[in-house]
C-alpha cells in the first residue's frame, strides 16, 4: 500500500512534467517586467514600468537621442522657437499613419493636447491624466496646416521639448480614442516601431513588428512583456530560461548574471538621485555648518559599495551627471571625513540633541532605504549625532515628507528621476516651491541666488546658456548643502548571451526597435 | 435542509455588508491615498487634489460607501483606478485563477491528510506512524513561502521540470496539461501545511473510534480489517474532521496570497496585495468581498457535508 502510493505519487509528478521547459522562440524577444501595465494609454501613466512599453508602440514628436538625454526630431522633422520663448512651430513627417489606418498629421497632434489640457474638450473624460501639468504651459495649440503645429505658451518655458519626449508626449491615434473611449488603454494605436497585438490581463502583452515603420522595420518579430512582481521569482524565470531580458536586477544577483557567460549584464547610469532632506527651518540644520557636517559625516562610498554593491555611484551635488550638457564636471562629492564634521557641528553649536530621521520602507527608485537608513544612522551617531529612524511604508511617508518636515523631522531620505534638468531643482529647490505653495521643497531651503538662476534658466531656450546657468546653480547648492547628495543610481538589465544590440538609455526607457535575437 | 441553507445564507448578508464596512474604514485611516501613489514624487497639494476629483475620490467617505452600495445592486463594483479596468472583471478573473490553485490545494490536501492520517493510526507507534508523524510536523512548520522558493529553485532552476511562474505557457500552450505542469508547484507548496493539519487530526479522531465498542463488535462479527477501518470507523471520524477540512478551505485561500506572490500565479491573493499598496479602494473591497463570501460558503458546505454524514446533526 505505501509503495503503492509512493509510486503513484511519483509518476504523477512526473507526468505533469513531460519535457524540458521550451525555451523562448527565435526572433521574440520576452522581456521580464515589473509588474503589470496600468495602461497603454501614455498620457494616463506614471510608472518607468509601463513607459518601457509605450515608448515602442508610440512616437512623440521628438526623441531622446540614442544614449542621451538630448532631444532629436521624430514625428516633426523640425522646429522653430520665436524670441520670446513663447511659440513653437513644428514642422510634421509626412506620409506616416498610426496602426489603425489613420493619417498622423497636424490635427492628430492638436487633438492629443486638447484631450489632456482642455477639461471641455469632448474625450477629456478619457483620462484621468495624471501628468499632463508637464505640458500646463501650453496655452493653446493650433493646426495651420497639414504639417504644421503651432504651440503658443502662456510663458518661455525652456524643458518643453524634453517634455515632448517624455511618454506624456507621446501622440496616440485619435480614431483610435474616438473608438474606445475609456479603453483605449487597453486598445491602443500610435505610429510607433511595433503595434499593439494583444494583452492577456496578468500573463503578457504582446506588441507586433511594425513592417511600415517610418524609421525602418525592426527586426523581431514581436516583443512579449511579461508582468513579474517578485524580483526572486524574476531571476527564477531568467535562470530558467523563460526571459530574454529582465529588468532591475536586485545588486545580490548581478554578480551571479555577471559570472555565467550565457548572460550579459547592462548598467546604465540615467537621471537619478538619492538624497537626504535636511530641514532647514529647524535645529540642527537651519546652520549651514552642521549640514556641510552631515555631508561629511556620512560614508557614500560604502554605502553605494557594499550595500548597493557598485550598482550607484557617488553624487556630487543636486543634479545627475545622466544631464551631461548641464552637469558641472568640476564639482566634486563631499569627500568623507568624520573629524571634519565633528568639528563643524560644534561650530553649529549642537550638542547631540535627539534629531528624527524619515526612513521608508521603499518605493520608486528608493534603492535599499532600510539598510541605507542603518548605514547613515550609524556614521552620524559616529560623529556625534543623535539619530532616531522613523520608518514608513512608501504612501505613508510621501503623505508625511511632501507636506514639509517642520515639527517632525531633521531629515528624511528622497529619490527622483527626472527628464529635464530644470525639474528636480524648479520643484525643490526654490523658495517658491516650499510645500506650502505647493512645491516640494520640504527642507525649506531658500538662496535668492537659485532661485534667480532657475528662474532665468527656464526662459533661455539656448542650451548653452541654460547649461552655465545650471552648473552655476549646482556650485552653490552644493556649498550650502540643504541636502545630503548620496547617491546616482546605475539601472541594469540581464539579457540571454543570444540577445543583440540591446542597449540601455539614460532616460529609463527601453528602446527595442534595434534589437535582434536570431534564435 | 434547503430551508437550512437559506437561512445559513441570509444571515451571511449582514456579515459581508459589515466586513465592507470595516473594509472601507480600515482604507480610509489609513494614510496616503491613490493619487499620492499614482503620482509618486510628483504629488503635490494641488496635483492631488485635481487628481482625486478626476477620480471622483473627492467626495465624503460616506458618499463613496452608498455610490458603491448603490452600484452593488446594479452588479456593478466600480472602475479601478490602477488598473483602468471594471473591478467585477478582474475580480472575476483573478477569482477563478484563486480556486484553480486552492481547490487543487485543497483535493490534495484532503487526500494525502485522510490517507497520512488513517494510515498512522492503524499503526500506531509503528515505524511508519513515526515517519508520518515527523513528516507531519516538518509540513506544519515550514513557512510555504520559503517552500515554495525552495521548489522553485530544485525543480524550474536545476532541473528545469517545471515553469517558475504563470499559470499558462505564454505562447503555445493555454490546454489542461499546460495548466497543470503550471499548477503542480503552487499547488504543492499550498497544501503542505493544511495537509499536516487534516492527518494530525484525522490519526486523532481515528483514534479515538477506534477504542469504541461498537469497533470491537464489528472485529468480533468477523469483519474484515479492512471493512472495520474503512467502513466504519473512518466514516465515523469523517465526521470531525470534516469541519477541519472546511475550516482549511478558508486557510487555504488565505494562504495562497502569499504563493500566489512567489509564483506569480494571476489570482485575487497577489491582487490583494497590490490593491492595498495602491490604495486602490474599490480593488480591495471587490477583493475582500468575494473572499469573505467564498470563506462563509466553504463554511456553510462543511457544514451541510456534515449533517449529510451525520444525521444526528440534524
Amino acid at each position: 500500500m505505501k509503495k503503492l502510493i509512493a509510486a503513484a505519487l511519483a509518476s504523477a509528478f512526473l507526468a505533469l512534467a513531460p519535457q524540458a521547459q521550451a525555451q523562448t522562440p527565435p526572433n521574440v524577444l520576452v522581456v521580464g517586467q515589473i509588474a503589470e501595465p496600468k495602461s497603454l494609454d501614455p498620457h494616463a501613466v506614471t510608472a518607468v514600468n509601463d513607459f518601457r512599453i509605450l515608448v515602442n508602440l508610440y512616437d512623440g514628436l521628438v526623441r531622446y537621442k540614442d544614449g542621451t538625454l538630448e532631444v532629436e526630431p521624430a514625428l516633426a522633422e523640425s522646429w522653430t522657437i520665436s524670441d520670446d520663448g513663447k511659440t513653437y512651430t513644428f514642422k510634421l513627417r509626412e506620409g506616416v499613419t498610426f496602426h489603425d489606418g489613420s493619417p498622423f498629421n497636424a490635427e492628430a497632434v492638436k487633438f492629443n493636447f486638447d484631450r489632456m489640457l482642455d477639461e471641455e474638450h469632448p474625450y477629456h473624460d478619457t483620462g484621468p491624466f495624471p501628468l499632463s501639468f508637464f505640458f500646463s504651459a501650453v496655452e493653446n495649440v493650433s493646426a495651420d496646416d497639414d504639417t504644421t503645429v503651432t504651440f503658443t505658451l502662456n510663458a518661455p518655458y525652456a524643458p518643453f521639448l524634453s517634455n515632448l519626449a517624455y511618454p506624456t508626449g507621446l501622440i496616440v491615434s485619435p480614431e483610435a480614442v474616438k473608438q474606445h473611449g475609456k479603453d483605449f488603454g487597453r486598445n491602443p494605436s500610435g505610429t510607433g516601431a511595433y503595434s499593439f497585438g494583444e494583452w492577456e490581463a496578468n500573463a503578457k502583452v504582446v506588441a507586433v513588428k511594425n513592417a511600415n515603420y517610418w524609421d525602418g522595420a525592426p527586426e523581431l518579430e514581436a516583443l512579449i512583456y511579461r508582468p513579474i512582481t517578485d524580483a526572486n521569482t524574476r531571476i527564477a524565470e531568467m535562470l530558467s530560461g523563460g526571459l530574454d531580458v529582465m529588468v532591475e536586477v536586485p545588486p545580490d544577483s548581478l554578480q551571479q548574471f555577471k559570472s555565467d557567460a550565457s548572460f550579459s549584464v547592462l548598467e546604465q547610469a540615467g537621471p537619478h538621485v538619492w538624497f537626504l532632506i535636511l530641514n532647514a527651518k529647524e535645529a540642527p540644520f537651519d546652520n549651514k555648518a552642521a549640514r556641510q557636517a552631515a555631508n561629511y559625516a556620512i560614508n557614500k562610498t560604502a554605502l553605494v559599495e557594499n550595500i548597493l554593491q557598485g550598482t550607484a555611484d557617488v553624487a556630487a551635488g543636486p543634479t545627475p551627471p545622466a544631464f551631461a550638457w548641464a552637469y558641472n564636471e568640476g564639482l566634486e562629492p563631499y569627500p568623507y571625513d568624520p573629524e571634519k564634521a565633528k568639528t563643524l557641528l560644534k561650530e553649529a553649536g549642537y550638542n547631540g540633541e535627539e534629531i528624527t530621521f524619515y526612513v521608508t520602507e521603499g518605493g520608486s527608485g528608493m534603492l535599499d532605504p532600510v539598510a541605507m537608513g542603518t548605514a547613515i544612522q550609524a556614521d552620524l551617531q559616529a560623529v556625534g549625532m543623535n539619530v532616531k529612524i522613523e520608518t514608513y511604508e512608501w504612501n505613508t511617508f510621501l503623505g508625511k515628507v511632501n507636506p514639509g518636515l517642520e515639527g517632525k523631522a531633521a531629515m528624511a531620505e528622497m529619490a527622483w528621476m527626472t527628464n529635464d534638468p530644470d525639474t528636480l531643482p524648479f520643484l525643490a529647490l526654490r523658495t517658491e516651491a516650499f510645500p506650502d505653495k505647493g512645491g516640494f521643497n520640504s527642507g525649506y531651503y531658500s538662496n535668492a541666488k537659485v532661485d534667480e538662476l532657475l528662474e532665468k534658466a527656464r526662459q533661455v531656450t539656448d542650451q548653452a546658456e541654460r547649461a552655465a546657468l545650471y552648473k552655476e546653480m549646482q556650485e552653490v547648492v552644493q556649498e550650502d548643502a540643504p541636502w545630503v547628495f548620496v547617491a546616482n543610481w546605475k539601472q541594469n538589465a540581464v539579457t540571454k548571451a543570444s540577445v543583440e544590440d540591446f542597449k540601455l538609455q539614460p532616460s529609463f526607457f527601453l528602446m527595442l526597435q534595434d534589437v535582434k535575437k536570431p534564435q | 435542509m434547503g430551508a437550512y441553507i437559506a437561512k445559513r445564507l441570509l444571515a451571511a448578508i449582514p456579515v459581508l455588508f459589515g466586513l465592507t464596512i470595516i473594509v472601507f474604514m480600515i482604507m480610509a485611516m489609513i494614510p496616503g491615498d491613490p493619487a499620492t501613489a499614482i503620482l509618486g514624487s510628483y504629488a503635490t497639494p494641488e496635483n492631488v487634489a485635481k487628481l482625486n476629483k478626476d477620480l471622483g475620490l473627492d467626495k465624503t467617505l460616506l458618499e463613496q460607501y452608498v455610490i458603491w452600495i448603490g452600484n452593488l445592486f446594479q452588479g456593478d463594483l466600480g472602475r479601478s483606478y490602477t488598473l483602468n479596468r471594471p473591478v467585477l472583471d478582474e475580480v472575476l478573473e483573478r477569482f477563478s485563477a484563486t480556486l484553480i490553485l486552492a481547490g487543487t490545494a485543497l483535493v490534495l490536501c484532503s487526500v494525502f491528510g485522510l490517507l497520512a492520517g488513517i494510515v498512522s493510526a492503524v499503526r500506531q507507534f509503528g515505524w511508519t506512524d513515526k515517519i508520518i508523524t515527523l513528516l507531519v510536523l516538518i509540513g506544519i512548520s515550514t513557512p510555504s513561502f520559503w517552500l515554495g522558493l525552495l521548489l522553485i529553485l530544485i525543480f524550474a532552476v536545476k532541473l528545469k521540470l517545471f515553469p517558475a511562474s504563470g499559470m499558462y505557457a505564454i505562447y503555445g500552450g493555454g490546454d489542461l496539461p499546460d495548466l497543470l505542469h503550471h499548477l503542480a508547484l503552487p499547488a504543492l507548496t499550498l497544501s503542505v501545511v493544511a495537509t499536516g493539519v487534516i492527518a494530525r487530526l484525522t490519526r486523532t479522531a481515528m483514534l479515538e473510534v477506534l477504542r469504541q465498542d461498537y469497533i470491537r463488535t464489528a472485529r468480533a462479527k468477523g469483519l474484515s480489517e479492512n471493512k472495520v477501518i474503512y467502513k466504519h470507523a473512518f466514516k465515523a471520524a469523517l465526521v470531525s474532521v470534516i469541519p477541519v477540512i472546511g475550516i482549511q478551505a478558508g486557510f487555504v485561500i488565505g494562504g495562497a496570497v502569499y504563493i500566489e506572490t512567489v509564483f506569480q500565479w494571476p489570482g485575487i491573493g497577489s491582487m490583494l496585495v497590490k490593491a492595498i499598496s495602491t490604495r486602490d479602494l474599490l480593488l480591495v473591497q471587490g477583493g475582500v468581498l468575494v473572499v469573505a463570501a467564498a470563506y462563509v460558503f466553504f463554511n456553510l458546505l462543511a457544514d451541510v457535508i456534515q449533517t449529510i454524514i451525520d444525521p444526528r446533526l440534524r
